[in-house]
């Protein structure tokens, strides 16, 4: 990435010589000559100099960076909140502080402990179920011949992506709920009652259904990608060597997806504490918090709508820190089997 | 459906090479029940899709007949809900203010985000430009959560404002690395030789690197959209005034949750059943995001693509 516009090293001084004056009018002083004012010993622009020159650069920049640590950093610091006894009408600045007692408290809740449980037994879910699907998609659409099939599917199955989980689950609920077409079929068939969208027994498998329906075209793109890199000519000798499609599917394509398949793993596995955070929160009516509370849930729950505040930022902040040091260390294990890793 | 699949045809003849000419000799051909197997497993995927949508979209047309007798598709059609939902303020309202939200926070976002894309495309020359693309990249790697977000907006007094729902979303910093790298693809030659004519910044961002990049403004532009008109959960902890809300909340208070619907226009006839008013809302609440999808849908791969590529 640090790649970016600059030319070869050699080139770059007289460039940016040239480049210097921007819409700005700076840097008209280090023109002319090498060991001018704002150059160090070796003839080098200084930082200052430089700095000077791209004026109007930093203008592109600062809002950017004030709304990143207005937005992003700053509230991480709120995190404080999670060490303290916290009020509202106290604030931040006036709470008292208790040190590790929320996050003594919060391994003490059962509530938080079913939250963690469901949270993690439906990541496995998604890991086993929901996680491999797109690439089983994108192999059946990558062995169709018609390019005008598999243009048609890839828009079909595109679509959910783009809508809110708002609108799927409504969705879902007229096809599948109690007064839906299915409850219907089932009816006919001598089963009354059928209410697929309230079953608490049923809902984990609901809601990894409902993921993969609405992911699972997209997350086909990648491995197009992937697959469309592999040379043919691997392929052909394949097929020279007497492979059928299924052994150049396990031989060929399969070991051009493995980078990008860890790299996804890597990003699933930093994220196995964050499970659709929406999609649970709109059904936990339906199927009550036994079987729907997960961590973000909880947080909700009982911070924003229960004001219990530090209990709350300490399930955030506990549910962050394991994120951050899943991804890091998925990423080492990943690079030391020998891929790429994602950073 | 099969008849699009390959033929099944042992040898290839003339008609097989001409319906796929790019199709390798050594790839031979499925035998028949491979390809009767795709053919269903292709069908059957798109069954999945697409009912669901054809369903409720036929049923917000029902009468009230019709929705009545139930069935997977409705007979005999009717307005009727549309002229309720619409006709009465909660949903119509709804609609304008995702509207305007989707409107405004698109824009400023775009703004936002391809100056900032622009101001970092040099982090070689810009002394600094490095570090703040750096600590643009770890906010990928973790966010604060919830409460202190929450406190964070409330504390800047955007509680009930439409602010709330638009600021602190403002810069994607996937979209950011997205459009940064499409800039930087592009030919630096041309950059240079603006620069050594004495273009500004500004220009050379206004009228050559935004012109020559609209393929992949506009991607980031329908996911900037989408994001906004699909925003609900800070609609629903940031607004407490319920004549703010936008659609996605509107939709889950009367669809999901199943509240009724109070403001409905129903003057001299018994307003439609529930569920077609439901069916109704669906609609419209979508019907924006199935406008805006044709426009952009062959960039997705493009867009997604670039984002991909290591930062």
């Amino acid at each position: 990435m640090e790649t970016a516009a600059a030319g070869a090293p050699g080139g770059k001084d007289a460039r940016r010589e040239t480049s210097a004056g921007g819409g700005s009018g700076a840097g008209g002083g280090a023109r002319g000559g090498n060991r001018g004012r704002g150059r160090d010993a070796r003839g080098r622009a200084t930082t200052w100099t430089r700095m000077k020159r791209e004026r109007a650069t930093y203008l592109f920049i600062v809002p950017g960076l004030l709304f990143f640590l207005i937005f992003a950093y700053l509230p991480l610091a709120g995190n404080v909140v999670a060490f303290q006894d916290y009020s509202p009408y106290w604030g931040i600045g006036g709470s008292e502080w208790v040190g590790l007692q929320n996050f003594a408290a919060m391994f003490n809740d059962p509530q938080f402990m079913r939250a963690l449980t469901n949270t993690l037994v439906i990541s496995f879910l998604q890991i086993v179920f929901a996680f491999p699907a797109p690439i089983l998609l994108a192999l059946l659409l990558n062995s169709l011949i018609s390019e005008r099939i598999k243009r048609v599917v890839q828009s079909i199955v595109y679509l959910p992506h783009f809508i809110s989980w708002v609108i799927v689950i409504a969705i879902w609920q007229q096809v599948l709920g109690g007064a839906g077409p299915v409850a219907e079929l089932f009816s006919a068939i001598g089963i009354d009652g059928v209410n697929i969208m309230s079953d608490p027994d049923t809902f984990k498998a609901l809601v990894v259904s409902q993921v993969i329906w609405k992911d699972i075209g997209w997350g086909t793109i990648i491995f197009f990608a992937a697959i469309t890199s592999i040379p043919n000519e691997l392929y052909e000798a394949a097929a020279v060597d007497g492979a059928g499609s299924l052994r150049r599917t396990w031989h060929v394509t399969m070991p051009g997806l493995v980078p990008v398949i860890t790299l996804l793993l890597i990003l699933t596995i930093g994220n196995v504490l964050t499970v659709g955070f929406e999609q649970l929160l709109l059904q936990q009516p339906a199927v009550g918090s036994a079987a729907a509370e997960v961590l973000d849930t909880f947080v909700y729950y009982r911070g924003i709508a229960g004001g219990d505040w530090g209990l709350s930022t300490a399930a955030g902040l506990f549910k962050g820190v394991i994120g951050t040091i899943l991804v890091i260390a998925a990423n080492k294990f990943a690079k030391r089997l020998g891929t790429e890793g994602l950073f | 459906m099969a008849a699009l699949l390959p033929t099944a045809t042992p040898t290839r003849g003339p008609d097989d090479r001409r319906r796929y000419p790019n199709r390798p000799v050594w790839m031979g051909v499925p035998s028949k029940p491979v390809q009767a197997a795709k053919a269903v497993t292709i069908a059957f995927i798109v069954l999945v899709m697409l009912y669901p949508f054809v369903y409720v979209i036929a049923m917000s047309f029902a009468s009230r007949e019709a929705a009545a007798s139930g069935g997977l598709f409705p007979t005999s059609f009717s307005l009727d809900a549309y002229r309720s939902i619409l006709g009465g303020d909660v949903v119509t309202r709804a609609m304008l203010v995702s509207i305007g939200i989707t409107a405004v926070g698109t824009t400023l976002s775009m703004i936002f985000t391809t100056t900032l894309a622009y101001g970092l495309m040099r982090t070689r020359d810009v002394p600094g430009a490095k570090f703040v693309l750096v600590l643009v990249l770890c906010t990928m790697l973790f966010g604060a959560g919830i409460i202190p977000n929450y406190l964070l907006v409330r504390s800047l007094g955007m509680l009930d404002s439409y602010w709330s729902l638009i600021i602190p979303g403002l810069i994607s910093a996937f979209n950011m690395v997205v459009v940064r790298n499409f800039f930087m693809g592009l030919p630096s030659e041309l950059l240079e030789s603006a620069r050594l004519d004495g273009a500004s910044d500004l220009r050379i961002f206004t009228q050559i690197v935004l012109p020559l990049s609209k393929a992949v403004l506009a991607v980031i532009a329908l996911f900037y959209a989408v994001g906004y008109w699909n925003a609900f959960f800070n609609a629903m902890i940031y607004l407490n005034d319920t004549t703010k809300w936008p659609i996605q909340v509107v939709l889950n208070q009367y669809v999901v949750q199943g509240s009724a619907l109070t403001s409905i226009q129903a003057p001299d006839q018994p307003p439609p059943p529930g569920q077609t008013l439901q069916m109704a809302v669906i609609v419209v609440a979508t019907i924006p995001i199935l406008l805006l999808y044709p426009f952009a849908q062959r960039y997705f791969t493009k867009g997604v693509l670039t984002g991909a590529i290591k930062g």
